[in-house]
């Protein structure tokens, strides 16, 4: 902990002072003043912050509904916040649907960790919602073709733009496809003191599939309908930057066809809410990349073994007396669901 | 033995209370736990109900792919060791790649397919199942 602002809540009147004058300095206002300020549900491994800001005696005085995204106290990753904010500054200039970023802070003596500021966007980011309400069947209709426009924006953009220097890079090491899976299968054995026949069954199957090692491109990391931002007419935003990279771009549409984003919806794989042939043919026209589906399939599957390790990891929170959370324990049970739908891909195979 | 009702049918009522009488009285991160809890006690006592016939199917699974021979401890706590013992010998196995292909692949597909299936009885209301 290297904190030297020992309260974590942005609500104690000092905290959101030194904040109000940071915002007023850096946006070239002689006052910031700071109104609504509340936390918001989400954000498991930030925290997210809703905030009015009103610039007062600057060139352009005006009023912002912003979001200040921030690491949890105590959590000594400086700067890291700084390489999120410029990866999303980065793709909205590329015309990729973000919340528009405007400030981000490393100075530990303001907040006690960093933090950067975005617009407000409205929009819903439940996708039982997208899945199940009539209000959005447009929305579930439109959502596949956007998507996938949104990920050929993405991958379109200069892997080495200095923009993005100091992000993670599995294709440095020749194929991110097995370096993933390493260090999936290595996460794998670090973390279960139990056997897992079925997902060492599975590794071994995907190191036999390994797609050839493709186009370098920015990987968004978490690209799934639950970190989409949605209204009736589709998506809005495309939130969660935190574990973007550079990589292989398919896996960014095989996160998005893993079977635990369909809630139950299997029939449409793609989030539950479209087909693998739409999601492929709309993102060779938009990025004039065509995708060989084994080669998909390779990373959908890889994304069915990384969502066991995620529920083992939380039943382990639980387990090892770190959060005593109900919710924790009982998603250890959930390790079935991944290992089902790798079995029924092996079996398919024959 | 102990008097009626039996641990399964206590676990049914605590659900039954949670579900009916709990949940619908709460809000927000409250009732969205509560919910939890009614389906973590409903998969208990569908653990309790399957657990004797699940676990000597895995047993005598993994006795077969593995030419072992031997009775599955009675006791709970020594019979679950005994299956993680025959499950790490499966997973070295596997390591060596003695199940990529062939005969012994098949036969582990169909053995794990089975406990898959168990463990899905347990852990999923009936209403998610296909």
């Amino acid at each position: 902990m290297n904190s030297s602002v020992p309260a974590s809540d942005l609500t104690d009147p000092a905290l959101c002072e030194r904040l109000a004058a940071w915002i007023a300095g850096v946006a070239g206002a002689r006052e910031a003043r700071i109104t609504d300020l509340r936390r918001l549900a989400g954000g498991s491994s930030r925290e997210i912050w809703a905030l009015r800001v009103a610039l007062v005696g600057s060139a352009q005085s005006r009023d912002y509904d912003l979001v200040l995204r921030r690491d949890p106290p105590g959590r000594a990753d400086e700067g890291s916040r700084d390489l999120e904010f410029r990866v999303v500054r980065r793709a909205q200039r590329a015309g990729v649907p973000v919340p528009a970023v405007h400030w981000c802070c490393t100075d530990p003596t303001v907040l006690g960790t960093s933090f950067y500021l975005m617009d407000r966007v409205e929009g819903e980011a439940l996708p039982r919602r997208l899945l199940r309400d009539e209000r959005y069947r447009k929305a579930r209709e439109a959502m596949t073709g956007q998507l996938a426009e949104i990920a050929a924006a993405i991958h379109r953009i200069d892997p080495d733009d200095p923009e993005l220097a100091g992000l993670p890079d599995a294709s440095r090491e020749g194929s991110p496809a097995r370096v993933e899976l390493e260090q999936a299968t290595e996460a794998l054995r670090a973390l279960a003191p139990e056997p897992h026949p079925v997902l060492e069954l599975a590794a071994r199957w995907l190191s036999r599939r390994l797609p050839p090692p493709g186009r370098r491109a920015l990987v968004h990391g978490d690209f799934r309908v639950g970190n989409v931002l949605f209204d009736e007419s589709g998506a809005r935003a495309i939130l969660d930057w935190e574990l973007c990279k550079i990589g292989d771009p398919v896996e960014d549409l095989g996160w998005l066809c893993t079977r635990a984003w369909r809630f139950g919806n299997d029939s449409l794989p793609v989030g539950g809410i479209g087909s693998r042939e739409e999601l492929l043919e709309t993102y060779a026209k938009a990025s004039g990349q065509p995708v060989d589906p084994q080669h998909l399939l390779f990373w959908e599957a890889l994304g069915s073994f990384k969502v066991a390790l995620v529920f083992i990891r939380q039943a382990w929170v639980y387990l090892s007396g770190r959060l005593p959370s109900l919710e924790l324990a009982s998603l250890g049970r959930r390790t079935v669901e991944a290992e089902d739908e790798l079995l029924r891909l092996m079996e398919e195979e024959g | 033995m102990n008097d009626q009702p039996t641990a399964e049918e206590l676990l049914r009522a605590v659900e039954r209370f949670l579900e009916i009488e709990l949940v619908p009285s709460l809000s927000g991160v409250q009732k969205f736990h509560a919910r939890v809890a009614a389906n973590v006690v409903a998969m208990v006592a569908r653990e309790i109900e399957l657990e004797a016939g699940q676990l000597g199917a895995e047993w005598q699974g993994l006795g077969a792919l593995l030419g072992e021979e031997g009775e599955l401890p009675a006791e709970r706590r020594a019979g679950r060791e005994a299956l993680v013992r025959r499950n790490e010998a499966l997973v070295e196995r596997i390591r060596a790649g003695e199940a990529d292909a062939g005969p012994f692949r098949r036969e582990c597909l169909a053995h794990l397919r089975r406990t898959v299936d168990d463990k899905l009885a347990v852990s999923r209301p009936p209403r998610q199942r296909a």
